[in-house]
């Protein structure tokens, strides 16, 4: 008896804390971290009034949930930190066309769909990082350079199941053939100071560490940790410079943080208001602020410590067809044994 | 005949409710009849040798670790009285607290290449990273380690309880028979608490095979890992269910061959348990240090050091405990538990009930089926999930437009309901697993004795077998309550809008490597989860004791 209760006292609370979904809000999907979005989210919902609901997780959980929920999905907008996720979500249906002269405007065209089903929010470079005491980066300006036998047990670079590197692996499959990226990615492997480990911090420190002198990481995570309230983590990332690659060619590897409006959206206005609010140069400049990430909007400054890494030639490649190629890549790096 | 009719109806409603508990199991491993020859054929060509030798290696010697740490301390405790031992009653359960992933992080925060460890060593030798041996923590081996300590608790409760309950006056028999101390142990204690031992170590061992924050932290390529890799890189979502059928059909074979291989034997024990705190032997000198140190050394590893760890990177976070949303992550996560807890345990007693009066091949087969979900990673239940639950809205909303003309939306889906659910289904493995264990050591005699008085079974199971079950059900309920708090892939996938667990919370910032502000909600699951293993201690204790 007392267990029964207990339950439903229980079972109260936990009605009461999951408040109901009502009309003048947007549901999102959320792969980026709670963290990294809701800040926000929130100022949007006390400029407009319009709540925002947040479920976050990974993108690929959230569009196998869409799936499943199918046209009585609750969710308005998806939003992923990287391209191959919503050209899958729109490969299965789940996405719909949003024509805005806004978004063709503010965001450049190898940054969005073809068919206008998503865009990018945010842009996320992925160059070299070594340290110069150690590494001889004399002939090293490509990403191609880092299979060279000199930089055996040298490179630092986290695990074939990362989506970045899969992206990086599909571009660079676009640029230069199957073959050729093969081959490349065995020298690679071969290169490699240990069995890859970790996430992209982690290799920035094992480059401060001594472990391997060049790693490949995306920026934010280098800016993150120079503005840490960890000293450690602050001294470590001081060791470290950023090489941007393949400047005279195709240009460093870039993903997006990108949104795209649910096929089923009950909250389609709202979702389309939100999605606007994300491109204003104020919110673009939050996410540059705050996450060091580049904005899609080409008029909003950079943080300092972006603006301390330097300006770069992006990779031109359209990121629709990355996200195409993403399963080949990690194939390929299955068959390089890039663990 | 009212009465069998009764039984008849009790036994459709438990059917009824097992094969919806059953149904994402079902799902996956159904799946296994499509295979996809060519994925299957990329997987064995590159990654699949790596992925079975790795699970293999990982799930026996986290078995090997775990059974080694729990048996060893359980049976220390319950066989001499040492300094420690007072304390070592509350301390022993903690590692339970911590989550596999929270212990991962900490040690490669201290261990790793570019951790205070390290970075002190080659300060202080003027070394280069290569001039000095140190030990990966990041391995196979580290992983198998690290897993253990967080892990025997499991094997520890159980044998506990088992070696506690075993009577003195087998040990006066053995003396007599002239057999040593260890020929005892070895031909006697352990064969006795075998069954105890087998569930404690499967739980940890399924616990490992379903474990993915570690492994994918440790760059440990295991079943899981492939599963998340062929669903996330691939896109190949039937390919990972596969994987993941076999993993299930694997922890079947496993449960079968063990239950196989004790079919004849029945343990019961005499149904007075003596109190033999009295024949604990008291150490003296060199083992009484010693064995103070074996009870001593898994928590200080398992526990001490990474939550000292976690409380250092926390300090600098504490301005965010005070906010109104810390609060409120709190509590929905402990309401969150316990409800789960009660619900999981409370289903666990009925069907481990319904398999003690009608104990045939159906009921049996019943039980082990709803065993497997604690094998299966939280990501592929929720799918499960995921799938029936959106089936059964489907059907609903048919219904109701076919009635009012009106389609009703999601009622199952994206429900706290769905939350719960995955819950049962991946955690009822352990409550049953208490349960079972606790009625194989009721004598039957009891039952017959009680329906010779007249009571129905009903009452049986709430005034006789629940006191007498006291020790399983508690341990069931703070076993189950725990990995609630702990549990992520499924939490993630299924909640609501807004609603969030501190494992969500944890796991969101130690995923983008935000370790230190990742600490305080990582301390917070640590703490909140000691509250109801200090209660359940005490509970444990009173029961050990034989009062």
């Amino acid at each position: 008896m007392k267990l029964f209760v207990a339950f439903s006292i229980i079972t109260t609370t936990l009605i009461s804390i999951v408040t109901p979904v009502q009309a003048g809000e947007v549901n999102v999907y959320s792969a980026r971290k709670e963290a990294l979005i809701k800040p926000l989210l929130d100022k949007f919902s006390n400029e407009t009034g319009v709540k925002v609901n947040l479920v976050t997780g990974s993108a690929d959980a959230l569009i196998t949930r869409m799936q499943n929920e199918g046209q009585f999905s609750p969710v308005d907008i998806l939003i992923t930190t990287d391209a191959g996720r919503l050209v899958r979500a729109k490969n299965a249906g789940l996405t719909q066309a949003v024509v805005s002269a806004d978004i063709d405007n503010i965001v450049p065209q190898n940054l969005r769909d073809t068919d206008h089903h998503w865009f990018g929010l945010t842009l996320r470079a992925r160059p070299i990082m070594y340290a110069p005491d150690k590494a001889d980066v004399n002939g090293l300006s490509s990403i191609l350079d880092l299979a060279k036998p000199k930089y055996k047990g040298q490179v630092c670079i986290r695990s074939s199941g990362n989506i970045y590197n899969q992206s990086m692996i599909a571009a660079l499959t676009i640029e230069l053939g199957e073959e050729a990226v093969e081959k490349w990615a065995k020298g690679l492997v071969a290169n490699m100071a240990r069995s890859p480990k970790g996430g992209d911090r982690d290799q920035i420190k094992a480059v401060a560490a001594g472990q391997c002198s060049i790693a490949v990481a995306n920026t934010y995570y280098l800016a993150g940790m120079l503005s840490s309230d960890d000293a450690s983590e602050r001294e470590q990332a001081s060791k470290v410079k950023v090489l941007w690659t393949d400047q005279n060619s195709f240009g460093t590897h870039v993903n997006i943080s990108g949104a795209a409006v649910a096929k089923h959206a009950p909250n389609a206005e709202a979702a389309k208001q939100l999605l606007a609010y994300m491109l204003l140069p104020s919110s673009q400049q939050w996410y540059a602020q705050e996450n060091h990430e580049y904005p899609v909007h080409k008029d909003v400054p950079w943080s300092e410590l972006m603006q301390g890494f330097g300006e770069f030639n992006a990779q031109s490649v359209s990121l629709d067809a990355v996200g195409e190629g993403n399963a080949d890549a990690l194939r390929l790096m299955d068959r390089a044994g890039w663990k | 005949m009212l009465r069998t009719l009764q039984a008849l109806t009790g036994r459709t409603v438990l059917l009824i409710l097992c094969a919806f508990l059953c149904s994402p199991l079902v799902i996956i491993i159904a799946s296994l009849l499509w295979p996809d020859s060519a994925a299957w054929q990329h997987l064995i060509d590159t990654v699949l040798s790596d992925y079975v030798f790795n699970s293999i290696v990982l799930t026996l010697g986290v078995g090997c670790g775990s059974l080694l740490l729990g048996t060893a301390t359980a049976w220390c405790m319950t066989q001499y009285e040492f300094s420690l031992r007072q304390v070592m009653r509350w301390l022993l359960l903690l590692p339970l607290a911590i989550p596999a992933y929270i212990i991962a992080y900490t040690y490669t925060g201290i261990l790793d290449v570019s951790g205070p460890l390290q970075s002190t060593l080659r300060e202080a030798f003027d070394w280069q990273f290569g001039d000095y041996w140190f030990p990966e923590i990041r391995s196979l081996g580290g992983a198998i380690l690290l897993m253990s300590l967080v892990l025997y608790p499991y094997v520890y409760i159980l044998a506990r309880t088992a070696f506690s309950e075993q009577s003195p006056r087998f040990k006066e028999v053995s003396a007599l028979a002239g057999l040593s101390a260890s020929q005892h142990f070895y031909r006697i204690v352990l064969p006795l608490a075998r069954p105890a031992l087998f569930t404690g170590v499967a739980l940890a061992m399924m616990e490992t095979l379903a474990d993915y924050g570690t492994v994918a932290y440790f760059g440990i390529n295991t079943f899981t890992t492939g599963i998340f890799r062929s669903w996330y890189a691939m896109g190949n979502q039937l390919l990972a269910i596969q994987l993941a059928g076999i993993l299930c059909l694997f922890v079947l074979v496993v449960l079968v061959l063990e239950q196989h291989s004790r079919r004849r034997i029945k343990y019961y024990q005499a149904s007075t348990v003596i109190d033999s705190r009295h024949d604990r032997k008291k150490l003296r000198g060199a083992q009484n240090i010693t064995v103070s140190l074996i009870c001593f050394l898994p928590v200080l590893f398992g526990f001490f050091i990474p939550v000292l760890q976690l409380v250092v990177w926390a300090m600098s976070q504490l301005d965010t405990l005070l906010s109104a949303d810390y609060l409120t992550l709190v509590t929905s996560t402990f309401s969150l538990g316990v409800g789960v807890a009660i619900l999981v345990v409370c289903i666990a007693l009925l069907f481990s009930y319904q398999q003690r009066w009608v104990n045939n091949r159906f009921s049996y087969w019943q039980i082990r089926l709803l065993s497997l979900g604690y094998a299966l990673p939280g990501m592929v239940v929720a799918v499960g999930v995921l799938v029936v639950f959106g089936f059964a809205d489907r059907q609903v909303n048919q219904l109701s437009h076919l009635i009012s003309g009106e389609y009703v939306g999601l009622i199952f889906s994206g429900s706290l309901f769905a939350v719960m659910f995955a819950y049962c289904v991946r955690f009822l493995s352990i409550a049953l697993q208490n349960t079972e264990a606790g009625f194989g050591r009721i004598t039957p005699t009891i039952d017959d004795a009680a329906a010779t008085l007249g009571a129905s079974r009903l009452k049986t199971l709430v005034t006789i077998h629940s006191p007498l079950l006291r020790a399983s059900l508690l341990s069931a309920l703070l076993l189950v309550f725990v990995d609630v708090l702990k549990e992520l892939p499924a939490t993630l996938v299924l909640r609501p809008f807004n609603f969030n667990t501190l494992a969500v919370r944890t796991y969101e910032l130690a995923s983008d490597e935000r370790l230190v502000d990742a600490a305080l909600p990582a301390l917070t699951i640590v703490l909140v989860g000691l509250l109801p293993i200090l209660w359940l201690t005490k509970a444990l204790d009173n029961v050990n004791k034989g009062s």
